[in-house]
C-alpha cells in the first residue's frame, strides 16, 4: 500500500533568537533583521511523513508551502531530505491572510494536488502560535483531522485507517482514524532528520520562476541555465491565486475576518525597584527582608 | 439570539478549570453586553453538571449527552457547536486553549467563517472604526494577545463576521462564583439531531491521563530559570531552592526548548500562567510571552548578570549577579535565617 502524502510547511521569521535590531526604532519589526527557517513543528512533520514513505515503498511526499518567492527555499530544504516534490503558492492577492483566509488558499492548492491520502503539517507555526491552519484545512476539504501527534504509529494494509499517538493534556491517547486525513504534528515528536548529502547536491540548483526572475534582475546570468531543461525536476512549481482557481473573496486580507486594531511594541511598564548586588551581604539582606514580610518562611 | 457562549471542557464528568474561568470573563461580557451567558456542556453521562456551572452565572446550559461524546473526538463536538451556532447566532464564544479547544476552535471558524484568535491574554468590550470603508462598529470583543513569538501585542476584533471566537489558556482569568443558588435553563439537546452518525469515525483506543507531576499553578512561590542556567544541572540548584522555600520550579521557553527543563513547567504565553506572591526569575531574560505568564505575580525577584534584561524592568528586585553565584548565597541564607 502505498501513500500519498502532502506536507503543509511555512517558512517562519526565526522569533525565538530576536535580537535587539529586531524592532525598528518607530515599535515596528524589521524582517530583514531576523532570519527566514524552516517552521520547527513543519519540520517535526516532515519527518513523519519521511518515515511512512520508508515504511511503504511506492510512496510520494509532496510539500506545499505559501509565501513569497523566496520561500521556495523551503521546498528545497524538503527535496534535500528526501520529499519527492514541491508546491510554492505565491501571489499577491494572498498577502495579508488570517489563518482561515491561509486555510482556504491551502485548500485550494491541496485540491489542485488532487490526490492524497494524508496531509501532515505541524502543529503550529513559532510567528503565530495559532494551530489554527491545520483544522481548517480539514474542515475546508471535508476531512478527518488528528492534531497534537506524536508519531504516527501505523497504517493497515488496505489503506483504510491510521493509527496515531497524540498529545492531550494531561497525559496522552491513541486514536484510529480513517484516510484521507489532515494530521498534525507536535514539536516533541521525532526531529527531521539532517539533509543528505547526495540529494542536497541533486536539488541544490532547484529554483523557482521569481528566484530565477530575481537573479536576472540582478543583472546576472542565470547559472547553468540549460540545467533546468534537462532535469525538469530543478524547477520548483508556482502557483499562483489563479493557478489554484482561488475565489479572491476568500483570500488575504479580503478574505480575513480578523483584523488587527492596534499592534503594540512590548513596553514595559517600569515599577519602582530595588537594584543590588550578588555579594553577600546584599543577598542576605534580601532573604531576612523576605522574611520579615513573610514572603517566605 | 446574540449571547455569549462557552464551551465547557469536560473530562468525565469534571468541568475543567479553563472554562470555569471563562465562565466568570463570559459572565462579565454578557453583563457589560446586556446579553445572556450561555453554555455547551457536551459528553457523555452529565447528569447533574448543571451544579457546577450555574454558579458562575449561566443562564442557559445546553446539554449534549450522548454515547461517543467522550472521549472528546474533533467532528461530533464541531457539528454540535456549528449546529448550534447556525440556531443561536451567538456573538462571542470563548473556549479554553487547551489540546480540545485548540482542535476544535479552528474546525468551527471554519465552517462559519468568523474569526477566532488563539491564547488571548486579555479580553475587553470596545469600539473599532474602519477608516477604509467608513465604519464605525461598536461593542466589539478586543482579543488581545502576544503575537509575532512575543514581540508585540495584538488587539484583534471581527468586525463583520460571528460568532467572534476566542481561546484563552487556563489561569488567565480568574474563577469565581457568582451566586452559588443562581438559576438558569437547562436545556437537553437530541444529539443526532446535531451530528450525523458518519462524524464518529475517529476512535480512541487507549487513553492515560496522569495528574500533574507538579503544582505550578498553585504554588505560592515559584522559582523560574531562563536559558541563562546554562543546563539541565543548573536546573538542579534550582530545584534545590526551590525544597527550602516549599515552592515549584518553572522554566522559560528558552530553557524548555534548550532541553533544561521539562515542557510541562514551561511558564507563559504558550505555557502555564502563575501568580504566585513570590516569582524568582533565574537567568531568565523576559520575552513578553513569559512576562505573560508571570505578570501578576506579587513580588517579581530577577537574577540576571545582564543588567538590561527587560524582565528587570517588571521585577521588584533586581539582582545584578550570576546564578551561579547568587543562588547558592540564598539557600544558605534562608538556611540560617529560616530557623
Amino acid at each position: 500500500m502505498s501513500l500519498k502524502i502532502v506536507v503543509l510547511a511555512k517558512q517562519v521569521p526565526d522569533t525565538r533568537n530576536v535580537g535587539k535590531d529586531a524592532m525598528t526604532a518607530e515599535g515596528t519589526i524589521n524582517r530583514a533583521a531576523l532570519p527566514a527557517i524552516f517552521n520547527p513543528e513543519d519540520l517535526n512533520a516532515l519527518e513523519q511523513a519521511l518515515r511512512l514513505k520508508e515504511s511503504h515503498p511506492g510512496s510520494t511526499v509532496t510539500l506545499l508551502t505559501m509565501g513569497p518567492g523566496r520561500a521556495a527555499e523551503i521546498i528545497r530544504e524538503g527535496l534535500y531530505r528526501g520529499a519527492d516534490g514541491g508546491y510554492l503558492l505565491t501571489d499577491r492577492a494572498f498577502a495579508g491572510a488570517d489563518t482561515l483566509a491561509t486555510s482556504y488558499a491551502l485548500a485550494t492548492a491541496i485540491r489542485k494536488i488532487g490526490e492524497f491520502d494524508l496531509i501532515v503539517g505541524g502543529r503550529q507555526a513559532i510567528d503565530g502560535d495559532t494551530a489554527q491552519v491545520g483544522p481548517q484545512v480539514a474542515e475546508k476539504l471535508g476531512l478527518s483531522q488528528v492534531t497534537y501527534a506524536e508519531e504516527i504509529l501505523d497504517v493497515d494494509e488496505a489503506g483504510k485507517r491510521v493509527t496515531i499517538k497524540r498529545h492531550i493534556d494531561g497525559g496522552v491517547e491513541t486514536v484510529t482514524a480513517p484516510l484521507p486525513l489532515v494530521i498534525t504534528v507536535n514539536g516533541s515528536a521525532a526531529p527531521c532528520r539532517p539533509r543528505n548529502a547526495k540529494l542536497v547536491q541533486k536539488y541544490k540548483r532547484a529554483l523557482g520562476a521569481q528566484e530565477k526572475a530575481q537573479i536576472a534582475k540582478d543583472g546576472a546570468a542565470l547559472p547553468y541555465a540549460g540545467l533546468y531543461e534537462e532535469r525538469p525536476y530543478l524547477n520548483i512549481t508556482e502557483w499562483s491565486a489563479a493557478d489554484v482557481d482561488a475565489d479572491l473573496a476568500q483570500c488575504g486580507l479580503n478574505g480575513s475576518p480578523t483584523k488587527v486594531k492596534t499592534v503594540q511594541n512590548i513596553s514595559f511598564q517600569a515599577k519602582e525597584s530595588k537594584t543590588m548586588t550578588g555579594s553577600d551581604a546584599d543577598v542576605e539582606g534580601l532573604i531576612v527582608e523576605l522574611l520579615a514580610n513573610h514572603t517566605i518562611g | 439570539m446574540n449571547n455569549v457562549f462557552v464551551y465547557l471542557e469536560i473530562e468525565g464528568k469534571t468541568v475543567a478549570d479553563v472554562s470555569l474561568e471563562l465562565l466568570t470573563k463570559g459572565r462579565k461580557l454578557a453583563s457589560q453586553l446586556g446579553c445572556q451567558l450561555e453554555a455547551i456542556a457536551a459528553g457523555c453521562g452529565l447528569e447533574g453538571i448543571e451544579k457546577q456551572v450555574m454558579p458562575f452565572g449561566v443562564d442557559k446550559l445546553h446539554i449534549f449527552d450522548a454515547e461517543g461524546l467522550f472521549p472528546y473526538t474533533s467532528q461530533p463536538h464541531a457539528s454540535i457547536l456549528i449546529n448550534l451556532f447556525k440556531e443561536e447566532k451567538p456573538q462571542i464564544c470563548l473556549m479554553g486553549a487547551t489540546v480540545i479547544g485548540r482542535d476544535l476552535g479552528p474546525r468551527v471558524s471554519s465552517a462559519l467563517t468568523s474569526g477566532l484568535t488563539a491564547d488571548c491574554t486579555a479580553l475587553e468590550i470596545g469600539d473599532y472604526e474602519d477608516k477604509k470603508a467608513g465604519k464605525v462598529y461598536s461593542d466589539l470583543l478586543y482579543q488581545i494577545r502576544p503575537a509575532f513569538g512575543g514581540n508585540i501585542v495584538a488587539t484583534i476584533v471581527n468586525p463583520e463576521h460571528r460568532p467572534q471566537m476566542a481561546t484563552v489558556r487556563e489561569g488567565v482569568m480568574k474563577k469565581e462564583i457568582l451566586d452559588a443558588d443562581y438559576k438558569g435553563e437547562v436545556i437537553r439537546h437530541d444529539v443526532a439531531r446535531y451530528v450525523p452518525e458518519a462524524e464518529y469515525v475517529v476512535k480512541v483506543i487507549d487513553r492515560h491521563v496522569e495528574k500533574a507531576k507538579h503544582n505550578l499553578k498553585g504554588a505560592s512561590i515559584v522559582v523560574s530559570g531562563g536559558y541563562g542556567m546554562g543546563s539541565r544541572e543548573g536546573f538542579d540548584m534550582l530545584f534545590e531552592l526551590a525544597r527550602e522555600l516549599h515552592a515549584e520550579v518553572g522554566a522559560s521557553r528558552a530553557a524548555v526548548d534548550a532541553g533544561f527543563a521539562d515542557h510541562d513547567r514551561q511558564i507563559g504565553q504558550t505555557g502555564i500562567t502563575v501568580r504566585p506572591k513570590l516569582y524568582i526569575a533565574c537567568g531568565i531574560s523576559g520575552q513578553i510571552q513569559h512576562i505573560a505568564g508571570m505578570q501578576e505575580s506579587s513580588i517579581i525577584i530577577s537574577i540576571n548578570n545582564d543588567p538590561n534584561a527587560p524582565i528587570n524592568t517588571i521585577a521588584d528586585y533586581v539582582i545584578n549577579g550570576t546564578v551561579e553565584e547568587v543562588i547558592p548565597k540564598m539557600i544558605k541564607y534562608y538556611k540560617s535565617h529560616s530557623k
